[in-house]
């Protein structure tokens, strides 16, 4: 499809161009087409993208491609964003002139955990061969036989079980590599798109959400040549279909005899709950999963109640070397600006045990938990119990939300909007894919009315309202809004506080 | 641009309405005469007399699933009726063959198929869009039901009402 | 002292004429309106109700065919049943007090008109009084507040144009109506509806250019007859008679919101004008205060022009003759309650006629636009009826001279 007319100006015996009788040099033109991707620009060099021979060969290159290829657009789940699919009615033919028998491939071939391979539908792109060989540096696929029979497979004994295996599945041109959790669930032509990034670690992956009436359906990488590339691991990818989970948390509840409750009620016992504690008696566990916004409101919020003692819930991996970060948590540097991990100076987590022995020894009487699970950090369940108060808010249930005397549903990554910044100081945004199911709301319409109630009134309406009083009292924002980020992020590097 | 149209000039039978208006009543009393005669009948008393037996080839009444002779069900669930249906009445649900189907080799059929028959606009868009030749618009046309959900074909119904159609393309019985 | 057996006959008679004709009468000119407007337009109209027992867990429904008789029923009947929604938004008390005053009206102008001759001696109308024809126009432009007030009160954009509207056509329209009649009273020399009814009977039909004052089935008398039929003075009578005649259909028209003058609830400018607020019975009363008043409308032309309940060789109510038989003992009451009835059916048959014409110009005529419309009440119609008066005053004074 790359092929085009090249040529170069005749030149005269006088060294000068020959002009033709519009004045315009005469070029002596290569008869035959030649592939444009395989050759550099010179100077004086002419090219013709779409002329009529160009477009022959292109006609010609098609109907060769499209003599082993099934017939199978209605079930492909590549149709909708398929070149060769595009091609074809570029430069397709209506009806076939191949009288011979077909060559039969493996079709549905599973070739890894993660995806599936149809060898009928292959072109011998190599594409995927070389993702895996020069990026994913773990060079399991290869070709097999020769002419007509060539065949894409994996090599023998492995499987193509890379943690970046679905970004073959994305530079495939055609649907012989199909994810298997996107197999045959939506044609993408119904998804609508929803730029976003991957919060699954501190790289913070740019991402395109595909969605269909609030339903997720896939998530893949979007070009961000200063985060990812194109590219994104499995992990991240498929790091979504929790938002989706029958299990999440739907209204409010209230304990000790549980039961759901409107929001409004909900606020109301947080306020008996929250209110006229002296400082020191309450302390804070706080997500680095949470946005900017959200991790501000906490900050006024632990101003207004006096909490002496907050952290976050650390998560550390390994780094592979490619994309995932070690940190596993996507906003732990926007915790550390707005001073929630402790002090600078202490890594993020290590006071997460004063708070353990705080709860343990009695001398913490309430507890509010902002997205993590407490028992996840540490705490025991007899501690938790003996707890004068634990407000939490959370997505799904977990071992705090069976305990906690109010839980306030939140909204996950893909339901609301917000800014993070990733572990090398790149402030993104999130855009809102789906609606957050039944009364469960932004976290930081939670953290605003919890901040009224407790007596801190500030009559935020809008997320843009945050970022603006955000931007106002922490010189890492200064001068920015919501819009400004962008879709592709910004450094913020030397504006953060040497980490 | 604001521009005067002409006005036709009128005559004085024009001016005075009463020519026009006993002409008019001349018509009317026509049609009113016809009509009480008998002489002329437009209407048909429908639930005791029906038009079905000259229904045109090409009637497009409600849309429905057709299986082939060799019992296939055609619909291999792309959507793309789902995609083209102007008040969106389907619903489709996809799901994958298992491989020790006899028909695995074509991998995909509509796990759910829905037709909301009260959404339905009878346009037809969605035989014509069909590459697979598996859903046609039949002769049936009194689609009632007492609940919405009656009124919604799943797919056994669209089955039921399609039945078998032979003499179409079989595109996934050759080897391949 | 009470005059038991007068508040006696005036109730029956009311009730009878309201109760009994009247109200039929309307729902059955609604009926009408659906099958000849059917009719007209080449289709079938409401031919066929019944009972839906199904509804109610029967196997099949009832179906009565009667050509769809049981229509009005139905719709009444679903009219009583239907959801009697308020706006929040209205003016709650003028809101309920409209449709009242729409009907109402119309069925108070009935009152003097005299439906029948006698039977027994009680003469068929419920109040004879002198004014007659004044009481009946002084009543019927009563029912201008019905509707204005429905559009006042419905406080929404569409009914108060549809008031607003209205009021002026009816008033507009009140001076061709009450001074296209003048001609006819110059004529009759009086007011009262029963006298001129009475006049009529001896004199001929207003309306009538020839009258024939006896009847022969011999062919050989025919030619005598018919040139006693015609004189001169009746001849010159006619002219402005009709004219008088015309004039006063026309208003009519107006009068009662009919097309082609049915400007205040002309539903492609108006949604549905000054009843679009209202649901159930009380938009009932205003589709039904509508066709009473064609009704009572019809009644008055009838009885100026028509003759009323005359018709020629036909005895009335105080008549002894009964086909030349003698009654025994007894039975004397009989003629008198027979052709009583008579004299009834012949004027209601009329009424139903006129309404026929209603319905059938309605069918045929498009809309006047509003400044046509003001411009014909003005500049036509009311012109036209003073200088109708003058005619008429001239040749009656021509005809009373020689």
């Amino acid at each position: 499809m790359c092929l085009i007319e090249m040529g170069m100006p005749k030149v005269g015996l006088d060294r000068k161009p020959l002009l033709d009788a519009d004045g315009r040099p005469e070029i002596a033109w290569i008869p035959r087409p030649q592939i444009s991707c395989a050759q550099d620009i010179a100077e004086g060099m002419a090219i013709r993208t779409d002329s009529p021979l160009a477009q022959d060969a292109r006609k010609g290159v098609m109907e060769f491609l499209l003599i082993n290829h099934p017939l199978d657009c209605p079930i492909c789940d590549q149709a909708g964003e398929c070149r060769l699919q595009e091609f074809s009615v570029e430069y397709g033919n209506a009806g076939s002139r191949f009288r011979e028998e077909k060559v039969k491939k493996p079709k549905n071939v599973v070739i890894g955990p993660r995806v599936t391979l149809d060898d009928e539908r292959c072109i011998l792109c190599s594409r995927c061969i070389r993702f895996m060989k020069e990026v994913a540096k773990d060079d399991v696929l290869g070709f097999v036989d020769r002419g007509s029979y060539s065949t894409l497979t994996v090599h023998p004994g492995r499987e193509l079980d890379s943690n970046y295996s679905l970004n073959t599945v994305d530079i495939c041109p055609v649907g012989a590599l199909t994810s298997r959790d996107f197999r045959f669930k939506m044609r993408v032509w119904f998804l609508k798109e929803t730029k976003s990034f991957c919060t699954s670690c501190a790289t913070g992956c740019n991402t395109i959400i595909g969605v269909r009436e609030n339903t997720i359906y896939r998530q893949t990488p979007r070009d961000n040549p200063d985060v990812n590339d194109c590219w994104m691991c499995d992990y991240g990818r498929l790091d979504f279909h929790y938002i989706s989970a029958p299990e999440r948390l739907t209204a409010p509840i209230l304990r000790p005899a549980p039961r759901r409750i409107s929001y409004t009620a909900a606020l109301d016992a947080a306020r008996g709950l929250l209110t006229g504690r002296s400082p020191g008696e309450t302390a804070m566990i706080v997500s680095a999963k949470m946005t900017n916004e959200e991790l501000f409101l906490a900050s006024r919020l632990r101003e207004l109640l006096g909490v002496q003692l907050c952290d976050i819930l650390p998560r550390q991996g390994t780094a592979d070397g490619i994309l995932m970060s070690a940190d596993r948590n996507p906003n732990a540097t926007g915790a550390r600006v707005f001073g929630l991990t402790g002090s600078l100076s202490l890594a993020p987590g290590a006071r997460l045990k004063d708070v353990v022995e705080g709860v343990g020894s009695g001398k913490i009487k309430a507890l509010l938990v902002f997205g993590e699970d407490p028992v996840a950090c540490g705490l025991s369940v007899e501690n938790l119990r003996n707890l004068d108060a634990l407000v939490m808010t959370s997505l799904l249930p977990n071992g705090g939300t069976e305990l906690a005397h109010v839980v306030f549903p939140s909204a996950a990554f893909a339901e609301k909007r917000g800014s993070m910044i990733n572990g090398k100081g790149r402030l993104q945004r999130l855009n809102r894919a789906v609606n957050p199911p039944g009364d469960a709301r932004d976290d930081w319409e939670i953290l605003r009315d919890l901040i009224q109630i407790c007596g801190g009134g500030d009559g935020l309406q809008t997320i843009e309202d945050v970022f603006k009083n955000m931007a106002a009292a922490n010189p890492v924002f200064l001068g920015l809004s919501l819009s400004k980020i962008g879709d592709l992020g910004l450094d913020l590097s030397d504006k953060l506080p040497s980490l | 641009m604001a521009y005067t149209v002409a006005r036709p000039k009128l005559t004085f039978a024009e001016k005075i309405y009463l020519p026009a208006i006993v002409a008019g009543l001349a018509i009317t009393w026509k049609h009113l005469i016809n009509t009480l005669t008998g002489r002329k009948k437009v209407t048909m008393q429908y639930p005791e007399e029906k038009w079905d037996a000259n229904l045109p080839e090409h009637y497009r009444g409600a849309p429905t699933l057709v299986k082939d002779e060799h019992g296939r069900e055609r619909c291999v669930a792309c959507q793309l009726c789902e995609f083209i249906c102007p008040p969106r009445a389907i619903r489709i649900k996809p799901g994958e063959l298992p491989r020790e189907s006899k028909w695995a080799k074509v991998e995909k059929y509509p796990e759910e198929f829905d037709i909301d028959m009260i959404r339905c606009i009878y346009c037809g868009l969605c035989e014509e869009v069909c590459p697979e030749q598996a859903i046609f618009l039949r002769k049936d046309y009194a689609i009632t039901g007492l609940s919405r959900e009656e009124m919604v074909h799943n797919k056994a119904k669209l089955y039921e009402l399609g039945g078998v159609r032979t003499g179409l393309v079989h595109k996934w019985n050759e080897k391949k | 002292m009470i005059d038991w057996a007068l508040i006696g006959f005036s109730l029956a008679k009311t009730i009878g004429v309201i109760f009994l004709i009247v109200l039929p009468m309307v729902s059955y000119t609604v009926y009408a309106e659906r099958r000849v407007s059917a009719a007209i337009q080449d289709r079938v109209g409401p031919n066929r109700t019944g009972i839906p027992l199904s509804l109610i867990g029967f196997k099949s429904d009832i179906q009565l065919g009667l050509g769809g008789l049981g229509q009005p029923i139905a719709d009444a009947v679903k009219f009583i049943l239907k959801e009697d929604f308020t706006p929040a938004h209205v003016n709650k008390f003028y809101y309920w007090l409209a449709p009242g005053l729409a009907m109402i009206p119309s069925l108070m102008a009935l009152s003097v008109i005299p439906f029948g001759s006698s039977i027994l001696g009680v003469p068929m109308v419920i109040v004879d009084v002198n004014v007659g024809i004044l009481f009946v126009f002084a009543v019927a432009s009563l029912s201008v507040y019905g509707i204005v007030i429905g559009g006042w009160a419905s406080n929404s954009k569409y009914p108060f144009l549809g008031g607003v509207r209205s009021s002026a056509q009816m008033i507009s329209y009140e001076l061709s109506l009450g001074l296209s009649v003048i001609p006819a009273f110059l004529v009759f020399g009086q007011m009262n509806l029963s006298e001129i009814v009475l006049w009529q009977r001896d004199n001929g039909w207003l309306l009538s250019p020839f009258w024939l004052e006896r009847w022969s089935w011999n062919p050989a008398e025919w030619v005598g007859i018919l040139s006693q039929s015609f004189d001169l003075q009746r001849l010159l009578l006619w002219i402005p008679i009709l004219i008088s005649a015309g004039v006063f259909m026309i208003a009519l028209f107006a009068e009662t919101n009919r097309l082609p003058f049915d400007l205040p609830e002309s539903e492609t400018e108006l949604v549905a004008g000054y009843h679009t607020e209202y649901s159930s019975m009380k938009f009932a009363l205003f589709f039904l205060g509508e066709y009473c008043a064609m009704i009572a409308g019809s009644a008055v032309f009838v009885t100026l022009f028509l003759g009323g309940w005359t018709l020629p060789f036909i005895p009335d109510g105080s008549a002894t003759w009964f086909f030349g038989i003698s009654l025994p003992t007894g039975w004397e009451w009989l003629p008198s309650v027979f052709w009583g009835f008579i004299n009834i059916a012949v004027f209601f048959a009329k009424v139903a006629l006129l309404l026929f014409l209603f319905i059938w110009v309605r069918w045929t005529l498009p809309r006047f636009r509003y400044d046509q419309l003001m411009k014909l009440g003005w500049v036509v119609m009311f012109e036209v009826a003073l200088a109708n008066i003058v005619l008429a005053a001239l040749i009656l004074a021509f005809i009373r001279t020689t």
